[in-house]
């Protein structure tokens, strides 16, 4: 790899030219994306069309084969000295992803402790937070997402949305500079998707920079300040989500729309 | 008995009748009173010779000797079988394949073998222990082998290598049943290997592994007894030794056979109490009973 021009932070994440296979199956097929600071970007496309993979390139939990990511500045999976890249080792990129939040479609939470639990384990683990610090921090964030009364209830005690509630606590925790949403309203019930919706709807309006893979096109539009259409990937069409989700350029574009409206 | 299906219409329900059942109850209950009555009348039992030895002194320092070595071994077991299991899950080949190794040794050879190699093999090969450091002259501590191969370190050795195999693939067992979602969000929140196993992983598998854990102590109790062959004074080893001066043979042994059942079932009871703390919410919890449990650990033959 030949040496990076130096990156100024104008882009929270910008992505060139990634590629990612799974053995033979080539999931990503060179992306080109820019996230700039407190921009909320909604990633939308067909199944299988590999938005989730991207996200976890983003946090290094999928290693790419080619091309290159930086979140605020600095090359992920890299540490740069003047022209050279060393790769990093397990505590350097476990630091790097603790400065991004992480959301999951099926929540993820930890069943084997309650909601405050959940929220103050990481910063106490990773961050050496003290406990009450991390217990006040806890409290506040819980509060945030409306469930400062269920603190000590287990996951397994919580609906769905609660759940997903828990999991923006718990990720917002480490206060992270980037969240990264994929699909967290999919595996709720219709009645259940508002609750989470307007916790993430706060969250842009307070400028957090997010990049949300969703299905829910109303928010999309609402929300989001642009619109990625993936699909096979590769970046088929991106813009204000007004001309993407209304007047789309690509027939691909209107297909997929078409079929899911 | 009259059912009403259906308005109207009464039905005369006939139970299946299980003449099979009912008669072979007659053949197994009769042939346990002759057995009982063959056993009371040969006097192959003194029962006073039974209930002498029961708190024998001797006798209670070997159950004594009994649970500790079984509850050491034990903890020896768990020990090296969540190194062991991490390590056949480790992406290094070289610590995974030490540890398939490892396994696939010990779970392929008898106690029985183990414990005497231990016992008389290693001393007679190796005649010194030294602590130093690998390929150089360097020692910082050393011991005749015999003085430290006593009969209770063969016997740790033995079992606690012997169980650490057997523990190594039901901990496996039990990180694998952990959902990989689990280790993902651990990760995102910039938790190393190290911090998600102690504090995510293991916990969750825990449910997994408490209850077989409990059939291996259980199976660990009666196991133990093997360690008689390297004189390491356990119940059974304690029984013999008296019996080969008093040649009350059989009595001996039923004491024996007594305590060994009075611990499996103590720990049975156990067993059912703690596997029913960590299985809450699941049905099988509900359905057994102390009773059941119990049964099902004696019905199971061995391993
Ligand atoms: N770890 C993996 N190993 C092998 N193939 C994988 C792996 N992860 C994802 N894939 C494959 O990569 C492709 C893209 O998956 P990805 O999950 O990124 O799609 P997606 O756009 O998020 O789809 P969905 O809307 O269904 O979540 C799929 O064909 C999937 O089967
Ligand atoms: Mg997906």
């Amino acid at each position: 790899m030949s040496a990076p021009a130096p990156q100024p932070a104008r882009f929270m994440v910008r992505a060139e030219g990634v590629h990612k296979r799974f053995g033979r199956l080539e999931v990503l097929r060179g992306i080109d994306l820019a996230v700039r600071p407190r921009e909320v970007m909604m990633l939308i496309g067909p199944s299988g069309s590999g938005k989730s993979t991207f996200l976890r390139c983003i946090n290094h939990l999928e290693k790419i084969n080619a091309g290159r990511i930086w979140v605020d500045g600095e090359l992920v999976g890299y540490r740069q000295v003047g022209s050279t890249l060393y790769e990093l080792n397990e505590h350097e990129q476990a630091r790097r992803r603790s400065e991004i939040g992480m959301v999951f479609q099926r929540f993820n939470l930890f069943p084997h402790m309650t909601a405050l639990q959940n929220v103050i384990e990481a910063p106490m683990l990773v961050k050496r937070t003290a406990r009450a610090q991390a217990v006040e921090r806890a409290r506040q964030l819980l509060e945030r997402v409306g469930l400062a009364e269920k603190a000590d209830a287990y996951p397994s005690q919580l609906s769905g949305g609660q759940q997903q509630r828990v999991a923006i606590a718990r990720a917002l925790a480490m206060d992270p500079k980037l969240m990264l949403f994929d699909e967290p309203t999919s595996a709720l019930d219709p009645e259940l998707v508002g609750e989470v919706l307007a916790v993430m709807r706060q969250l842009a309006n307070d400028g957090m920079t997010m990049i949300v893979v969703t299905h829910e096109m109303q928010f999309a539009r609402e929300v989001g300040d642009r619109v990625v259409f993936m699909d096979g990937g590769v970046v088929v069409e991106e813009g204000p989500p007004a001309e993407v989700l209304t007047n789309p350029k690509q027939e691909r574009t209107r297909g997929f729309l078409a079929r899911i409206l | 008995m009259g059912v009403e299906v259906e308005r109207g219409a009464t039905f005369t329900v006939v139970p299946v009748r299980r003449y099979g059942q009912a008669v072979l109850a007659v053949v197994v209950a009769l042939l346990v009173a002759w057995l009982a009555a063959a056993g009371a009348s040969s006097h192959f039992v003194n029962p006073r010779v039974v209930s002498q030895y029961l708190n024998n002194p001797l006798i209670l320092g070997g159950l004594a000797n009994t649970i500790f070595v079984s509850i050491a071994a034990m903890i020896i077991g768990i020990v090296l079988g969540v190194i062991f299991a991490v390590m056949k899950m480790s992406s290094n080949v070289v610590l995974a394949a030490v540890s398939g190794f490892y396994i696939w040794f010990f779970r392929g050879t008898p106690v029985l073998v183990q414990l005497i190699f231990w016992f008389n093999g290693v001393p007679a090969v190796f005649h010194e222990l030294a602590l130093g450091v690998p390929f150089t002259h360097v020692v910082f501590f050393s011991m005749p082998m015999v003085a430290f191969m006593t009969p209770l370190a063969a016997s740790l050795l033995g079992l606690g290598l012997n169980e650490g195999a057997y523990m190594a693939e039901i901990v496996r067992g039990g990180i694998l049943a952990v959902d990989e979602g689990q280790v993902e969000a651990a990760q995102a929140l910039g938790m190393v290997s190290s911090q998600t196993m102690r504090r995510i992983v293991l916990p969750q598998a825990m449910r997994v592994i408490i209850p077989p854990i409990g059939n291996e102590f259980i199976s660990m109790l009666k196991t133990s007894s093997l360690a008689s062959v390297v004189t390491y004074g356990e119940l059974l080893r304690r029984a013999s030794d008296i019996y080969s001066s008093n040649l009350f043979v059989v009595e001996l042994l039923v004491v024996a056979s007594i305590w060994y059942l009075a611990l499996t079932t103590v720990a049975s009871i156990g067993q059912y109490y703690v596997e029913k703390r960590f299985a809450r919410g699941t049905s099988r919890a509900e359905r057994e009973t102390p009773w059941s449990n119990l049964v099902r650990n004696i019905v199971r033959l061995g391993r």
